[in-house]
């Protein structure tokens, strides 16, 4: 009986130190992100192999969550850097002053449009990705529905309830497609568009990847969603096609930024400079059509052609400043309606 | 008991060098304020916080009602309230008789294999709520094999969420049930069938009134369960809102966290009559059963036996399903174009950015919820059983372990969120951090295994501590060379309990994790959130497999190890 007591005792007291010892003599950089689950791995592992002294450790939500979450923290401020999010939130943060001062020496290889390029730039564009549609020509066929080339096609009594797209509060591919609509369509338009796709959606999807996966899986017919995900679904051998609508895509920039107060400013300044060099761009490149160095650019196969020449001309300076107005007027008009039933 | 152990060999060491002995009332005093203090912070102040949160704005400041009032005035959030009470109410509805049926083939037949269905039954038990929801989309989503039989209706949403969480919920209501039903006295019936009482009469007179208080009491668990919990919808309810959702969204989305406390506040409604429910029919079931009473014996009857294996079958069946589809999809290369089997679902680097750390978080977890939270929890009530002094202190600190059981885990959740990481709160540093997870599991569980070990220690004759006390030996040695090793079989049942549920529990935690501790039942969320469904099934059946795993170990070491020192219970 004793033996038996002092056994468990000792296998639990191990079972302890064994968790309590595994102690690391790196510094760990808490890293809020919104990039896609699958990149998280290959960018860290980089990022470690080239600063050696840090451990990554990510916080990784959808963009509309992290932006809430960090601002809600803006008091004390848990993370510190953001990488891999919207530029448009980060430009929000540098607004209130959450965000510390920093120019990579990398930055001057990148193209103009990754470039912050005020005095003192706050942030450095890493990757941009786009809205598209995913069709799955599969159940197109089996419905009769031919593949969609525009938009305005999503309209078509054919589409009712089998249509996602990302929710705008919570995905930032959700906020990019409508604030490229309402950019090329203008205000009045952009929302009897978006009224009129209302009655088509199946759902408002908290992920902007999800909503191509389940068109890819068949469980939708169509969803909008971030590029790469329908290449890659695609590249997995789902029956779909990545269409990128005649009218223009929208795109956001993704960008990375220091916190401002960080007790590791200089590990954090390491990483900035590591992120923008050739090498990291051609990891975000794996995961990536659109890169901010301009000699890491390679569309992987399956991309989509005239994606390029799709690209509104997008003022992220009024993503940013109309963000909160445009994100209040989404869910009045929709959350309201789609509550229900 | 660990921390008994130094205190007994210091009292020795002491003795021998003539010091005198600490005194046993002292001894107990610090521990029963030590369990009173771990109590308060763990329960009554997270509870307060999200209390005084709900009449707060934003900035901290007094407003009285008006964060109810400006969830009242908002119709979806309203709608969503009903969502939930429509919801609850339908599966309570259905769980209750398909699992008093269930427990009455347990009870009440001769039918063969009834450990093996009761087993099966119980199946849910080792999963997280949303696996059920996981196997639903391959059985009736768009591409579902059985997609049919909703008939053109969506799975996501209503329908989904009740076939869900009737699933989950059927073993909780089996287990009360079975415990209900297993009361009876055998009397009754051979009065009744002396006297030529049909059957169907004895049933509405005997059996039901019988097993009432169970009924209550079951209803009552399980309408708790579905309304506050968050990961079915999360899984499947489409854009059917209900409460668990809102207040997901509004806390982690929109970190609108009045609103949330709100929602909270709302949830804690139906547990706490819940609770008080259960109280009175507790207090009144005793009277039942008098010490007379015979247990009541089934004679085999070979027509309702056949029935009842069939029903218990396809039940038994269904359940299993509604785990297995989940199981069987994890290894499916690309559904539902390539069904060729692979494992490739399962290299979770892939699909979350933690990889397959939140499995050995959750691991983590569940061991040392399970080694403290015993050692707490079994230490807490033998003090409070078995001790004489500073009975206020004791009664206090038994209503407070008895709290936890009447808030759901969503609401401990939140009030963990307000209180500990509230800036004027030394505590915060433990914000997002394993112990926090770990007080805030073993918390959550704290009232079951409590009792548990309330009920195994009353078995134990007060004369134990009554001689040890005229022999001047302390209540620790007592503890510890007779206390302990006879109430082993139950110590061990506390531990399993406590190391399953934190495996599996999502709600309480999902506000809790940091950067570093997410836990597994979280990344199913998240992986499920981004489209990786199956990646998602395959994170599930590992924590089923380990649950079970483990399960399966604690019968064998109960019946094999155990057994050999609980010898002389036997006649």
């Amino acid at each position: 009986m004793k033996n038996m007591l002092k056994l468990g005792v000792a296998a639990a007291a191990l079972a302890v130190a064994t968790f309590a010892g595994q102690a690391d003599a790196r510094t760990p950089l808490t890293i809020y992100t919104a990039l896609e689950n699958d990149q998280l791995g290959p960018i860290k592992q980089a990022i470690e192999a080239a600063v050696p002294d840090v451990e990554v450790v990510w916080m990784r939500d959808s963009t509309g969550v992290i932006t809430a979450r960090f601002l809600a923290e803006a008091d004390n401020p848990q993370a510190d850097m953001v990488v891999g999010l919207a530029v448009s939130s980060l430009m929000m943060f540098d607004e209130r002053g959450l965000l510390a001062s920093y120019a990579p020496m990398g930055a001057e290889a990148l193209r103009d449009a990754f470039r912050d390029d005020r005095d003192e730039p706050t942030w450095v564009g890493m990757d941009a990705y786009v809205g598209v549609i995913c069709f799955n020509t599969a159940e197109g066929a089996a419905a009769g529905v031919e593949t969609p080339t525009s938009w305005q096609d999503l309209l078509a009594p054919e589409f009712e309830g089998r249509i996602v797209m990302p929710h705008p509060a919570s995905s930032g591919t959700g906020y990019l497609t409508v604030a490229a609509w309402l950019q090329m369509m203008g205000e009045e338009d952009g929302w009897a568009f978006m009224d009129a796709l209302h009655q088509n959606m199946a759902a408002y999807l908290h992920s902007g990847s999800a909503p191509c996966v389940q068109a890819a899986r068949g469980e939708r017919m169509a969803g909008i969603a971030l590029d790469m995900r329908g290449v890659q679904e695609r590249a997995m051998g789902a029956p779909l096609e990545v269409v990128v609508p005649s009218e223009g895509v929208g795109w956001e920039m993704e960008a990375a930024a220091i916190v401002d107060g960080t007790d590791h400013m200089e590990l954090a300044q390491q990483v900035m400079e590591w992120l923008t060099t050739l090498e990291a761009n051609l990891v975000y490149q794996q995961t990536y059509a659109i890169v901010a160095h301009p000699d890491a650019q390679n569309f992987p196969d399956g991309y989509p052609e005239g994606v390029e020449a799709a690209l509104i001309d997008n003022d992220f300076g009024w993503m940013a400043a109309n963000r909160e107005r445009i994100l209040a007027e989404w869910t009045a008009r929709y959350e309201a309606k789609a509550a229900p039933r | 008991m660990a921390d008994l152990a130094p205190a007994a060999s210091r009292a020795i060491l002491s003795r021998r060098r003539g010091f005198p002995v600490p005194s046993e009332n002292a001894v107990a005093g610090i521990l029963v304020a030590l369990l009173c203090v771990f109590l308060l912070i763990s329960i009554a102040l997270p509870l307060y916080a999200l209390l005084s949160k709900s009449f707060q704005n934003a900035s901290g400041e007094f407003v009285g009602l008006r964060n109810f009032a400006a969830y009242f005035a908002n119709p979806i959030l309203v709608d969503s309230l009903f969502n939930s009470l429509f919801i609850a109410s339908l599966s309570t509805i259905i769980v209750i008789p398909l699992a008093f049926t269930y427990a009455y083939a347990l009870t009440r037949t001769c039918m063969p294999a009834k450990a093996l269905f009761y087993a099966l039954a119980l199946l849910p038990l080792f999963a997280p709520s949303l696996m059920s929801a996981l196997s639903l989309v391959y059985i009736f989503g768009n591409q579902g094999f059985l997609r049919w039989m909703l008939m053109g209706n969506s799975i996501y949403g209503p329908i989904g969420i009740v076939i869900a969480q009737v699933t989950y919920t059927f073993p909780h209501a089996v287990l009360i049930l079975v415990t209900a039903l297993g009361l009876s006295d055998g009397r009754l019936y051979e009065v009744a069938n002396a006297l030529g009482t049909s059957k169907t009469r004895i049933f509405r007179t005997v059996t039901l009134p019988g097993a009432q208080y169970g009924l209550i009491s079951a209803t009552f668990v399980v309408f708790t369960l579905v309304i506050t919990d968050f990961g079915i919808p999360k899984v499947i309810g489409g854009q059917y809102n209900v409460l668990a959702t809102d207040v997901y969204r509004a806390v982690v989305g929109q970190q609108n966290f009045e609103m949330g406390a709100v929602v909270g506040m709302i949830l804690l409604v139906p547990a706490v009559i819940a609770f008080g429910v259960d109280r009175i029919v507790n207090r009144r079931q005793v009277a039942l059963l008098s010490a007379r009473a015979v247990p009541y014996q089934p004679g085999p009857n070979r027509r309702r036996d056949i029935g009842f294996v069939i029903y218990c079958l396809v039940v038994a069946v269904l359940v299993a399903a509604a785990l297995g589809v989940a199981v069987w999809a994890s290894f499916i290369r690309y559904w539902p174009y390539n069904l060729s089997l692979t494992t490739a679902n399962y290299n979770f680097p892939r699909f979350d950015p933690n990889g397959w750390g939140p499995y050995f978080t959750s691991l983590k977890l569940a061991v040392l919820a399970s080694v403290i939270g015993t050692t707490v929890i079994f230490t807490g009530a033998y003090i409070i059983e078995k001790t004489k002094a500073f009975p206020f202190a004791r009664g206090f600190a038994h209503f407070l372990a008895m709290m936890p059981v009447a808030v759901p885990g969503l609401v401990l959740g939140l009030g963990y969120v307000f209180f500990f990481n509230a800036p004027w709160n030394p505590l915060n540093i433990f914000y997002a951090t394993l112990t926090i997870l770990v007080v805030n599991t073993i918390t959550h569980f704290f009232t079951v295994s409590h009792i548990t070990a309330l009920t195994a220690l009353k078995q134990i004759d007060r004369e134990f501590e009554a001689v040890s006390a005229s022999l001047k030996v302390p209540f620790w040695n007592t503890f510890r060379r007779v206390t302990v090793p006879i109430c082993l079989p139950s110590i061990l049942d506390i531990a399993v309990y406590l190391f399953i549920n934190a495996m599996t529990t999502v709600s309480a935690v999902i506000f809790l994790y940091g950067a570093q501790t997410k836990l597994a039942s979280i990344s199913i969320v998240h992986m499920d959130e981004a489209g990786f469904i199956a990646a998602a099934a395959a994170m599930a059946t590992m924590i089923v497999a380990t649950s079970v795993g483990v399960k399966i170990l604690h019968i064998l070491l109960d019946r094999y190890v155990l057994a050999r020192f609980q010898f002389w219970r036997r006649k």
